[in-house]
């Protein structure tokens, strides 16, 4: 692929920055649990887009590496949201995220 | 060509995320989040990072999203979830949040607009070739580091995900 065809940085930064507002605004409205879970996810992977980006716009290595890092971190994380799910689902026998009230908080 | 085909891939990834978070039916709203990351790494395909835009498609829409699958399927929600879904769902309970994610959202491209936040780059295409020497040359500690967290997130899974009787805390059986 040619060089002059890659898009431009701010381009780029602006809709990872779109997307995160996306996914965190589903994060606020949702009150199913697996749809909040989804929501981490889109906020999670338009961090990794700026990470790329960025380091496609210095033409360096490091945003990938730090990509790499993101998706390892998104793995083990969901991972362990969907055993914390399933267990919540086996006590509760609900996905209510105001169900888990039980600290009062 | 190339912005054109860069703006359409960022439209079919904001409508795609979009209709995630205002979807009823979790599967179909996996399947849409599905497409949105498959066109986030046609993205960082166009952005001259093949290997990225291959782990995105083998890790996060691959192995990820058939994880959620799986437990969406343990959970087995039917008709009743999509209509509870439909009555939680309401214009006051979306409204404000809806506002102020948009007022952060205008802050950030603001900031990204003006001028001297920026420097000029060097825009180039970088292989995984650059990215496996980074990885294990300067990054070989951080990469050790990331195999202990999913070792724990392994770990830690399997602990959480186990089956075990409410009053005695005896385990049944592992899933």
């Amino acid at each position: 692929m040619p060089i002059e065809s890659i898009p431009a940085l701010h381009t780029g930064l602006s809709l990872a920055a779109v997307l995160f507002c996306l996914g965190l605004a589903g994060l606020l409205v949702r009150r199913n649990i697996i749809f909040m879970l989804m929501c981490v996810e889109i906020c999670t992977n338009a961090a990794a887009l700026a990470f790329v980006v960025a380091g496609a716009h210095w033409s360096d290595a490091d945003g990938q590496v730090m990509f790499v890092f993101v998706i390892t971190l998104a793995a083990a994380e969901v991972a362990i949201a969907l055993a914390l799910v399933l267990q919540f689902y086996r006590r509760r026998y609900t996905v209510d995220i105001d169900q888990l009230n039980a600290l009062r908080g | 060509m190339g912005t054109i085909s860069f703006y359409l891939t960022a439209t079919v990834a904001i409508l795609s995320t979009a209709m995630v978070i205002f979807n009823r039916n979790a599967v179909h709203a996996l399947l849409y989040l599905v497409v949105s990351l498959l066109a986030v790494a046609v993205i960082f395909y166009q952005y001259g990072a093949p290997f990225a835009a291959a782990l995105e498609v083998i890790v996060y829409a691959g192995a990820i999203m058939v994880l959620m699958v799986f437990v969406i399927m343990i959970l087995n929600q039917g008709a009743a979830a999509v209509e509870q879904e439909s009555r939680w769902l309401q214009p006051r309970s979306w409204t404000g949040p809806a506002i102020l994610s948009a007022v952060l959202l205008v802050q950030l491209v603001v900031l990204l607009g003006s001028d001297g936040a920026i420097t000029a780059g060097t825009p180039g295409t970088i292989g995984p070739r650059e990215v496996g020497i980074a990885l294990f040359s300067q990054y070989v500690l951080a990469v050790e580091l990331a195999s202990m967290l999913l070792l724990a997130g392994l770990v830690g899974a399997f602990h959480l995900a186990r089956q075990r009787h409410a009053d005695s805390g005896e385990v049944e059986g592992a899933d």
